[in-house]
């Protein structure tokens, strides 16, 4: 019968299958081999007759002490063990082990095990873990003192020696005794005292206990602790650094309350992640880390650049105020700190004021020996380290998130993490949470019902019709996107003749000329609203296998759109408008470029008011009052994400010629977070389609780096390495390019001061030549690719241990199969004895 | 009516020192957040207990917070937070939060899936075997029929599921295996988290 059923499990193929069958029946077994046989019976006698006595004193489980009573019970009732008692025996432990479920799936878990197995199963390391705190004590005693040991001496080889792994050998203090739990306790308290108290505070967070359990090995830790101080008489001063210390952490908690209740939106953001979960909050997150990015540009410029020059005013403007300014930026805002124009090519004369004070390389001029600010080179050096710093954080986020969201991983086990971490336990609201758990179940059976497809090739026709979709799509998607670009170019040409005709015939009115300006940004914007509801139709057209790659695609396609129209107006601001500014009246096309682009930032906020307003309100409105139908429209994530992305492209863009641009920006973004915000409450309903929130945000933040940033500073950097600045303007008028600004510098420096020709000699060859910014580059390719074959290198090795895990849990199936075997063995040895002592 | 005064003086004297010294030693949690969940913990005891100092919560009225109301796990979560001897699920101030840090920002990796794997594991015997999954999945999908997983649909889902993560094929899912999988999806940490 026992061999029957072990038959039926659907254990894995191979020699396993034969080794559990040949195991299960005792009588080949011992034909086979005795004298192992009887190894083996001895060794199983001691561990169960150990556990045994283990679980009689402890057993603080339901579980463990439901399985004892019955233990006991069996062996009292063992000589009148018959047919019956056996079988109640065996529906009793079944019932424990596994209510009503699938049992057939499950390999070890088989029915049939006898109580003293099941007993030994239960008590595994690798069981216990999970739920008693006797083995998570010993559990964290291992970690304590491995990190000991790191701390104490340098890394070695005997960090690495097997005794820092349970091994057999310590198996005896492993068990669930309250005896062995005291003597861990014991050593996982001198542990943790002879870690250092940050390790140590550390340590008592990361471990699963209760409040109460941690409290108390802390007072044992500190209890020992006293008693070594108090051998020592503390001395006044040593008791005055104690109270200077606790002083001083009191009122770093303060602090941090402090900072805490600062933390703005807190509760806003509480209100939408309880309504929508974690793929919507994530829109918000990145609005807020923009935020932070314009935060700290601003902070650059307004320090180095504008509180100088705000303090030295060069000339009064006497232009008035208009209103139309705050649409267009030109008018009287044309001649202030906000655009590039305004500030002066010479060394500001030092006041008592000392605003540069970070800026040591601007602050060293050579024309007078007091303190003075060179506001050319104090331009250049701020822009170039504002965009240096902005890419390091920029490249150091997304390091980050990508290792935590792309882990080293050989299979993609979506079904097991969907099921694992697919709640989202800050849902709150009931209609949200019933939506949330659809949407799991039906996930859950397309996952499936993918899963079964999978086998099932697709005919080759359908397949050919897919390819057609695809096709037609891109190519309209293209052909769009190609159209408009042609036609932005044309209508920016067409404005670009049309100022400069304007600008031969003077009776124009000005309010009229400045309008003008307007159309430009009008149309880029009106693009970008309406052809990515162009691309949501032909989306729905196509069908693709996940929804992730739709995902992708989409985010593809707009990207596309978008970088496109950024490149056509960096061409016409750079190639058109920069060489022949003369020709359309302007005296300084910084300026121009600058107030396009606060343009630009303006009516990508109205569209994105208008945006809101239409597609989000009065849609809502419509289906609701018209259509009649009960669904609101989902937030459109991925879009929105890269109109914010589209924004902060500009606003990079700008801030070489508006340095005040970043306050516009932020100002903007604040407004967009309240607006988007109600409009998401009001209006929107919880997404139907599942969002991977935190590789969608590995990919937004990787956006925003490569073509975002990268594209900005390309454009920044070809404007001060290669164009001519404007000759009657900026800090910038007298030289070829920007960049000769450092330059000029090391010249005067030079001839002022010549021990400092090493200086200049060292900036011509390092700056100047190209070679070492391609020894730069070579070097940093190198990095990478050594580090990805460090990364598979550790794949293998996964792979390799994944192997060995799989081999561990094949033998110990195979122990728990022989010990059930002798187990059965025995109990019919003394059956045997029995019927031979009754027939006596 | 002095003698309840001297009751309210000692328990807010205690319950201060032992905030204090929960804070040093379990969470990294601002002072404002623990008197805002000593807050909210009083609002659930009833007049009487108010003075008492390691007064219990029955789990009934744990799960009317409305940020545990709506959710399928409530009374697993009360029930692994709870060190009642009775095991009925109910919740000490201390209990608490020892939720909330579990379930707070500041908390690791390792502890969330701790306790994830302890809620998840319903018949609590250290390993999620085949009926443990079957509840969870139950829950994630809730009660209605069109979300409901068919019986052959659950079944091939649990072999899935112990296809990918079980790697010692021993036919269950241990804590280890559990944090395996949890450690390769981003999303875990951000999501199990509730804020009061």
């Amino acid at each position: 019968m026992v061999q029957e059923e072990a038959c039926s499990l659907p254990l894995p193929p191979g020699p396993l299958m034969t080794k559990s069958e040949s195991v299960l029946s005792p009588v080949r077994l011992s034909v086979r081999s005795p004298a192992d046989e009887e190894g083996v019976h001895d060794s199983f006698q001691q561990l169960i007759a150990e556990h045994r006595d283990n679980g009689a004193a402890s057993s603080a489980l339901e579980l463990q002490q439901l399985q004892s009573d019955l233990d006991e019970e069996n062996r009292d009732n063992m000589p009148l063990s018959g047919p019956e008692h056996e079988h109640r025996r065996r529906q009793g432990a079944s019932d424990l082990e596994c209510d009503g479920g699938e049992r057939e799936m499950d390999p070890i878990q088989g029915e049939g095990w006898s109580s003293d197995t099941l007993k030994i199963l239960s008590s595994m390391p690798s069981r216990t873990i999970g739920r008693n705190r006797g083995a998570i004590i010993s559990q964290y005693c291992n970690k304590t003192l491995k990190l000991r040991r790191r701390r104490q001496t340098r890394p070695s080889i005997r960090d690495f020696s097997p005794s820092s792994r349970p091994s057999i050998r310590s198996y005896g203090m492993e068990g669930d005794t309250t005896d062995a739990e005291v003597s861990k306790r014991e050593r996982l308290v001198n542990n943790l005292q002879n870690l250092p108290v940050s390790d140590r505070v550390r340590m008592l967070r990361g471990m699963p206990l209760s409040v109460a359990e941690k409290k108390e090995i802390r007072n044992l830790v500190m209890q020992k602790e006293k008693r070594i101080l108090s051998n020592k008489k503390l001395s006044c001063c040593s008791q005055l650094k104690y109270y200077i210390i606790i002083a001083a952490r009191k009122s770093w908690y303060s602090w941090l309350s402090f900072l805490h209740s600062l933390q703005p939106w807190q509760t806003l953001l509480k209100r939408v992640s309880g309504r929508f979960g974690t793929g919507v909050l994530s829109y918000f997150l990145f609005l807020k880390t923009l935020v932070f990015f314009n935060v700290f540009l601003f902070l650059v410029t307004g320090a180095f650049l504008v509180l100088p020059q705000a303090v030295h005013p060069p000339y009064r403007d006497t232009t008035s105020f208009s209103g139309l300014e705050l649409l267009t930026g030109a008018g009287s805002f044309s001649h202030t700190v906000m655009y590039y124009g305004y500030y002066a090519n010479y060394t500001l004369p030092r006041r008592s004021r000392d605003e540069g004070g970070g800026q040591n390389a601007s602050t060293l001029t050579s024309d007078s020996q007091q303190f003075s600010y060179n506001m050319p080179l104090a331009y250049f050096f701020t822009i170039g380290m504002a965009f240096f710093i902005t890419c390091i954080i920029l490249v150091y986020s997304m390091s980050k998130t990508f290792g935590r969201s792309f882990r080293i991983n050989k299979s993609n086990s979506i079904l097991t993490m969907k099921t694992f971490s697919c709640w989202d336990f800050k849902v709150i609201k009931k209609k949200s949470v019933q939506i949330m758990s659809e949407n799991i179940g039906t996930q859950l059976k397309e996952l499936l019902a993918e899963l079964t497809q999978k086998h099932t090739k697709s005919t080759f026709c359908k397949r050919f019709c897919r390819l057609m979709v695809h096709g037609v799509a891109w190519t309209i998607c293209i052909a769009s996107t190609t159209g408009c670009m042609a036609g932005v170019y044309y209508f920016s040409e067409f404005i670009h003749k049309d100022l400069q005709q304007n600008h031969r015939n003077l009776d124009v009115n000005p309010l009229m000329k400045e309008a003008k300006l307007l159309s430009l940004p009008t149309v880029v914007s009106v693009i970008n609203l309406l052809l990515p509801a162009l691309f949501n139709l032909v989306g729905w057209m196509e069908t693709y296998e996940s929804p992730s790659v739709f995902a992708y695609v989409a985010i593809g396609r707009n990207l596309m759109l978008k970088m496109s129209m950024l490149g056509v107006l960096c061409f016409h601001w750079l190639g058109r408008v920069a060489p022949e500014y003369k020709s359309i009246g302007l005296t300084c096309w910084e300026d121009f470029v600058g107030q396009e682009l606060y343009r630009f930032l303006l009516m990508d906020f109205i569209f994105t008011l208008l945006d809101t307003l239409f597609g989000e309100l009065l849609w809502r409105l419509f289906s609701e009052k018209v259509l009649k139908r009960k669904r609101k429209p989902v937030f459109d994530i991925a879009r929105n994400v890269l109109d914010l992305i589209y924004g902060q492209t500009l606003a990079w863009l700008g801030v070489l010629f508006s340095p005040v641009l970043p306050v516009v920006q932020i100002l903007k973004l604040f407004l967009v977070f309240y607006i988007k915000m109600s409009s998401v409450m009001l209006n929107c309903q919880a997404p139907r389609k599942p969002y991977r929130a935190s590789q969608m945000t590995t990919i937004f933040i990787t956006l925003l780096c490569i073509p975002s940033l990268l594209g900005a500073s390309v454009c920044v950097t070809y404007t001060m390495w290669s164009i001519t600045p404007s000759t009657s303007c900026g800090p910038f008028r007298t030289l070829d390019t920007m960049f000769k600004a450092g330059k000029h510098w090391m010249e005067i420096l030079e001839k002022d001061n010549p021990s400092l020709s090493v200086l200049s000699k060292a900036h011509t060859y390092f700056v100047e030549n190209p070679f070492f910014l391609f020894v730069g580059a070579g070097i940093f390719l190198i990095v990478i690719y050594f580090h990805s074959q460090v990364v598979d290198g550790q794949r293998k090795i996964i792979s390799l241990l994944q192997d060995q895990i799989q081999n561990e849990g094949e033998d110990k199936k195979f122990l728990i199969n022989r010990l059930q075997s002798v187990h059965k063995q025995k109990q019919d040895a003394g059956k045997r004895l029995k019927s031979q002592d009754s027939t006596c | 009516f002095c003698g309840l005064l001297l009751t309210t003086a000692k328990y807010n004297l205690k319950l201060k020192t032992s905030t204090w010294e929960l804070r040093r030693v379990n969470f990294r949690k601002s002072r404002s957040q623990n008197i805002s969940a000593h807050k909210r913990f009083t609002e659930l005891l009833e007049k009487h207990e108010k003075e008492q100092i390691d007064a219990r919560v029955p789990i009934g009225r744990i799960i009317t917070l409305p940020e545990l109301k709506s959710n399928p796990f409530k009374e697993r979560i009360c029930q692994v937070f709870s060190t009642s001897e009775q095991k009925d699920g109910s919740l000490t101030f201390e209990d608490f939060l020892d939720l909330l840090s579990a379930f707070s920002d500041s908390a690791t990796l390792e502890i969330k899936s701790h306790y994830a794997f302890r809620i998840f594991d319903f018949d609590d015997d250290g390993t999620l075997d085949c009926a443990d999954l079957e509840k969870l999945v139950n829950c994630l999908t809730g009660e209605t029929n069109d979300a409901k997983l068919s019986s052959t649909e659950m079944k091939q889902l649990i072999s899935n599921i112990l296809e990918e993560s079980d790697i010692d094929k021993d036919g269950t899912v241990n804590l280890s295996e559990f944090q395996h999988v949890i450690s390769r999806s981003p999303d875990f940490v951000s999501s199990f988290k509730i804020v009061l």
